[in-house]
């Protein structure tokens, strides 16, 4: 699809947000405007899960009232209308991120979009000693030898499936240490990703730290050790221009609803090459060319990985949510978010007490900041907070093995979107400045 | 309900100055049974191992360890000066009423003629996210009295 460009876009194109655009932004969004304890709801949880605009949230209604109905069957007109809404919203993602149109599998959420990739590979393996698939599948096949590299900033997410996967194939997971800042030690990256290292899987930006990681220093290695690339774009996809053709990734996964869209859907990209060789994860209806009684014969990409009744209404909700973040910018949301993470780390290290993880004040970061207060343990912070009205996460963040390695159970996150003021930073500021009184720390 | 109702006095008070806090250092008294137990909770990794002393049938020592919010070491706290001295039966009986008002969403009030100081906790019940918070050391004290009854 051709992107035109009016000179509305081009006008924003070269704008920055400020906060009278973000206080329109938020008329869009019906759930922030309430009260929490009787304070305004201020939401810095979007690392976890964001709000939606009304947009997409009719846009989901639309489809129950006007078009619903099973998609890539059926001749008539809901089914044509219903296929066509579903199909575009394809487009519209494969068009946001960089990909084409056959390489966006829709999944139920990231960590299925992972776990669909781990399953593929050991079902690679298990083909391949069978004797199925050609010889591009037989490349694919992992086995005891072979070494999986995942970092020791990861998400359970991007860690758990890998294990696994190990576990399956015979393979060795390894990963690649962090700095006493939370800072990938490169150093070793080049020493661990070596010839038996098959595949190498990281998140783009830290769902704890912030950190934006290297991909293209990290492709670069595992481009030299021939080994596939896995990004977890979870906290990048929603928040920064992802080109996953550019970056050169074979594959990636991010989350609907951490993109203004709704749960029950997310996205798998994966080159087509690869896609259409990998063995299907789930099968059954809608994935299948020929059947008999004995077996089956398998659609290329994306039908291939989508047995069975797809998450319709949510695919084309979650159109509408790159809709408005396109047309919104999604440069511009990056660079406010940046402000906003900037302006929360600088207001957090100025706080006695506070030890904020990852990047220092002034260091790249994308909008969110996780830190530790000293002598009050993370719950009571959430809890704090709360009775002002904001909204923050609190726990270890999916990321155990990251906290052990920093020296911590437990931290309190604070996660910005387009939606969220400086005022909303700085309240939240003020609150932080008062929790070590209240709790005698 | 304010924060203040949540975080009564006597929890900010018991999560600084934790009662049978230090189960490493402390040995369990001479000819008393022992029953012990290890409790995580997952979601915000607080932790607790605490250790019951039975001797005839009464509870003479309960000491823990532990690592968490100040819900929970409070709890731990108050659980330890209120145990010492109750009869097994008894202080099953307390645990089984402090998990039913937690349990209650609010709809039963604490006794304190049950509960003593623990009545404090009454506020957690409003929050769902905390009950496991101010039950994780009871849960413990549970398992370690079947172990050591």
């Amino acid at each position: 699809m051709a992107v035109v460009s009016t000179p509305t876009t081009l006008t924003r194109a070269l704008s920055a947000m400020d906060n009278a655009e973000v206080l329109r932004i938020r008329n869009d969004f019906p759930v922030l405007n309430q009260t929490v304890n009787g304070r305004p709801l201020i939401y810095l949880d979007s690392g976890a899960t964001s709000q939606n605009p009304l947009s997409v949230i009719e846009a989901e209604q639309e489809f129950y009232e006007q078009r619903n109905a099973a998609v890539h069957r059926g001749a008539h007109h809901l089914a044509v209308e219903a296929t066509e809404v579903f199909e575009d919203a394809r487009q519209t993602v494969a068009d946001f991120v960089g990909a084409a149109y056959e390489e966006i599998v829709w999944t139920s959420n990231a960590t299925e979009g992972l776990n669909v990739i781990s399953y593929a590979l050991s079902n690679a393996a298990l083909w391949a000693a069978q004797g199925r698939g050609d010889a591009r599948l037989r490349d694919l096949a992992l086995g005891p030898g072979d070494e999986i590299v995942v970092t020791e900033m990861e998400h359970h997410a991007n860690l758990i499936p890998w294990q696994e996967l190990a576990y399956r194939t015979g393979a060795t997971l390894r990963h690649i240490p962090l700095d006493d800042a939370g800072v990938l030690r490169m150093d070793e990256a080049a020493e661990i990703v070596g010839e038996r290292t098959r595949l190498l899987a990281f998140t783009h930006a830290s769902n704890v730290l912030g950190t934006i990681n290297p991909v293209s220093d990290l492709v670069t290695l595992a481009r030299r050790a021939g080994a596939l690339v896995v990004l977890d774009a979870c906290q990048s996809a929603p928040h920064l221009a992802l080109d996953v053709k550019q970056l050169d990734v074979d594959f990636a996964v991010f989350s609907g609803h951490k993109m203004l869209g709704p749960t029950g859907v997310g996205v798998l990209y994966g080159k087509q090459e690869l896609l259409d060789v990998l063995p299907p994860v789930q099968t059954g209806g809608s994935m299948i060319t020929t059947v008999t009684m004995e077996r089956a014969e398998y659609l290329p990409a994306p039908q291939r990985f989508e047995a069975g009744t797809q998450k319709i209404s949510q695919a084309v909700a979650l159109a509408a949510a790159v809709n408005y973040l396109t047309e919104t910018g999604i440069d511009r949301v990056h660079r406010w978010e940046s402000g906003l993470g900037q302006r929360m780390v600088a207001g957090l290290e100025a706080i006695d007490g506070i030890r904020v993880l990852g990047p220092a004040a002034g260091q790249d970061r994308i909008g969110l900041a996780a830190f530790d207060v000293a002598g009050v343990h993370a719950h009571d912070v959430g809890q704090f907070l709360d009775a002002r009205g904001i909204a923050v996460r609190v726990g270890h963040h999916c990321a155990q093995p990251l906290h052990r390695r920093l020296g911590l159970t437990a931290t309190t996150r604070a996660s910005a979107y387009l939606y969220n003021t400086t005022d909303d930073v700085d309240e939240f500021l003020d609150a932080v400045s008062g929790v070590r009184a209240y709790f005698r720390a | 309900m304010s924060l203040d109702q949540l975080y009564q006095q006597i929890i900010l008070d018991h999560s600084k100055a934790r009662h049978g806090s230090g189960l490493a250092e402390t040995a369990a008294p001479d000819g008393a049974s022992t029953g012990q137990s290890h409790q995580l909770n997952p979601v915000c990794g607080d932790e607790v191992t605490l250790r019951v002393a039975v001797d005839h049938g009464t509870v003479t020592q309960l000491a823990w360890d532990g690592a968490g919010c100040s819900i929970s070491m409070a709890s731990a706290s108050v659980l330890s000066e209120l145990a010492e001295g109750m009869t097994v039966d008894e202080l099953r009986s307390v645990i089984g009423n402090f998990r039913e008002v937690l349990r209650s969403r609010g709809k039963i009030p604490a006794d304190p003629e049950i509960l003593g100081d623990a009545a404090a906790f009454e506020g957690v019940a409003r929050y769902a996210a905390r009950v496991k918070c101010a039950m994780i050391s009871w849960v413990a004290a549970e398992d370690a009295l079947n172990q050591a009854a």
